[in-house]
């Protein structure tokens, strides 16, 4: 199995990102999804730096692939998502109907992102003849919906599985990050720069439930597959993605690297859940409610 | 502009064609459309007794399939598709795009609109399903401003729907994986979102919660009127503060915005509401026609009377309007 490292879906200051994905060049991930996927305000790294990067990571045999904006509203957003679109070098992901609408034009080829929604086998057969290579599985579906679906693609359109991150689960108009500080989404002050992994929201009764990251919202758990790594190997998922997070991603790459040579032991995966910034979950894997987690990882 | 209004049984579908809907929307009794609720929707003879009611009073019956089948639920959604084509109903309201392709190959003559569950918020996705599957109309999704929906629909190649009344679900439609998260079971899998069968209502001295699969979504002091816990409409705390973190509840209304909808060429305003009584969608429709008949007999000079605006609000989730994303400041 592959490892890739998913597009970056928090804002990070300049300094930060050209450090992290500095250091990418020596992990050990086969594909680097690379780009701005929820605000088109992030500007922080423009299209010039991220193909800029993407050099860098290919010149390292990464396989490099540009990652797509979600949720476009504007006008000026399809304009550059038109220059991502006809970079003319790297692939891109598709995460919006409109991306696949342009690259199919062009007749080029591209990755199905996550939003796509490809919940069963014909509509993986019209995105894989529209030029879809490569899908990545929705996040809610299960083990046993994936492995149908493996079992049905067409050749070479292989499945790539969310392994590591908090989930995207929802995507706004709203700004959630500005609506915490009570600032309109127009005059943001780019609020979310300040987040590294999104904020925090609690119940009312402080447990842990989601994460505002501007527009989108994620879990605040972190799903982890990594118990799971037999299962995904026998159901034919061909590449594992894992999310960035600010602190310790090397050592999570590590963690799945080693996988792909060795099950892990239990004290493996406890040492891999701790670098979870408030715990992880796998039920959406189980075909279960996405928050909860198999009680004794592993043991299947 | 035709007014499309939601029809969750047959007394709901003769309110609306009663009270001047140009077209009327409803479901099958499963999980093939996205309010998939006990007690609610249609049996096949439902569905011929509803189409022949509306086309004898010149109202269109569009059948809502827009949910995302997997495979193991594929040929119930494609067998959903034949019976709908089988019943007479003027069109499909389709999301997903394996779906779509069954229906432009199966049933080429019968309608496909674009369900708001698929998604699509710019010209350039709505142009891929049309060149792929022929749709004839797209829903716009609910996280669109004004300005932003009349650019969309100068570009579209097919005419738009926007919502104009009911229920306002803030994050993009058919993205929206929160429900699931906690139940699992989403608008997307199942047709519904934050499903009642994970509710429970407590009494407690802390007051009245609300809680969807055990996690407590609002906590009600005495006096304080309780709502529904959908799960992006519950209060949270995010730092310090104990707030609606995502959204107040409340209901969509934009009837204000109807000239600016009608000059933008929107070709249908949607009701929301296939879940609410025959009594709301009575009144809804009511409303909506006069309204929409006004702004079109004199787009320049429309006003949303005082008592539109009162029978709307009486009607309304949380007793709550709001302009939504219609209106940048929402957003």
């Amino acid at each position: 199995m592959k490892l890739s490292l998913g597009p970056l879906q928090y804002f990070w200051p300049r300094e930060r990102a050209l450090a992290f994905y500095s250091a990418v060049r020596d992990w050990p991930v086969d594909v680097v999804y690379l780009g701005e996927v929820v605000c088109p305000k992030r500007r922080e790294l423009r299209l010039d730096d991220w193909l800029e990067i993407a050099g860098w990571l290919a010149d390292s045999g990464k396989e490099v692939v540009l990652s797509s904006l979600t949720l476009l509203e504007a006008g000026s957003e399809l304009g550059t998502l038109r220059k991502l679109c006809r970079n003319g070098r790297f692939t891109v992901e598709a995460n919006d109907m409109a991306a696949v609408a342009i690259l199919a034009d062009a007749g080029l080829p591209f990755v199905g992102g996550p939003t796509l929604n490809v919940y069963n086998s014909r509509t993986l057969e019209v995105l894989a003849k529209a030029g879809m290579q490569r899908w990545v599985l929705p996040f809610e579906l299960s083990r046993t919906t994936a492995a149908d679906l493996i079992a049905a693609a067409p050749a070479q359109c292989p499945c790539e599985v969310f392994a590591w991150g908090r989930l995207p689960l929802a995507w706004s108009a709203r700004c959630y990050t500005a609506r915490a500080e009570d600032l309109p989404k127009d005059h943001c002050d780019l609020a979310c720069l300040a987040d590294p992994d999104g904020r925090l929201m609690r119940t009312r009764e402080d447990a842990p439930f989601l994460v505002l990251n501007g527009i989108q919202t994620q879990s605040a758990l972190t799903q982890d597959l990594l118990p799971w790594m037999d299962e995904l190997r026998a159901a034919g998922v061909a590449v594992l993605r894992l999310s960035p997070q600010s602190e310790q991603m090397a050592e999570v790459v590590a963690h799945f690297d080693a996988a792909r040579r060795k099950s892990p032991a239990p004290a493996e995966l406890e040492a891999l859940e701790r670098l979870a910034p408030v715990g992880t979950c796998d039920g959406y894997w189980r075909g279960e409610a996405g928050f909860t987690r198999e009680a004794t990882p592993g043991s299947h | 502009m035709e007014l499309l209004c939601p029809a969750g049984n047959l007394p709901s579908l003769r309110a609306a064609v009663d009270a001047g809907a140009d077209s009327v929307y409803l479901g099958f009794r499963d999980a093939t459309n996205a309010r998939h609720f006990a007690g609610l929707n249609f049996s096949d003879q439902d569905i011929v007794r509803g189409v022949r009611y509306a086309h004898d009073h010149r109202c269109k019956v569009l059948v809502a399939l827009n949910t995302y089948p997997q495979p193991a639920g594929w040929a119930q959604w494609t067998r959903a598709v034949d019976r709908a084509a089988e019943l007479g109903v003027d069109a499909l309201i389709l999301a997903d795009t394996g779906l779509l392709d069954y229906a432009a190959e199966r049933w080429p003559e019968l309608e496909r609109h674009l369900s708001v569950q698929a998604s699509a918020t710019n010209p350039e996705a709505i142009r891929l399903y049309h060149r792929l599957f022929g749709i004839t109309r797209a829903v716009l999704p609910r996280v669109l401003s004004v300005r932003q929906v009349t650019q969309v629909a100068a570009q579209s190649p097919v005419p738009v729907e926007a919502f104009g009344f009911g229920s306002l679900c803030v994050m993009v439609e058919g993205r929206c994986l929160l429900s699931s998260y906690l139940t699992g079971r989403s608008p997307n899998t199942y047709g519904a979102c934050s499903p009642g069968s994970h509710v429970r209502w407590q009494e407690t001295p802390r007051g009245l919660e609300s809680r969807l699969n055990g996690v407590l979504i609002d906590r009600y002091e005495r006096g304080e009127k309780a709502a529904y816990p959908t799960l992006c409409k519950g209060r949270f705390q995010v730092g310090e503060h104990t707030y609606y973190a995502l959204e107040e509840p409340s209901s969509l209304n934009s009837i204000e915005l109807l000239p600016e909808l009608y000059r933008a060429g929107v070709a249908a305003i949607k009701v929301e509401g296939r879940q609410r009584s025959p009594a709301y969608v009575a009144q809804v429709t009511a409303v909506m026609r006069a309204a929409i008949d006004a702004c079109k007999a004199d787009p320049d000079r429309f006003q949303p009377t005082a008592a539109w605006q009162k029978a709307l609000a009486a009607v309304s989730e949380g007793t709550q309007t709001t302009l939504g994303a219609y209106h940048r400041s929402w957003q």
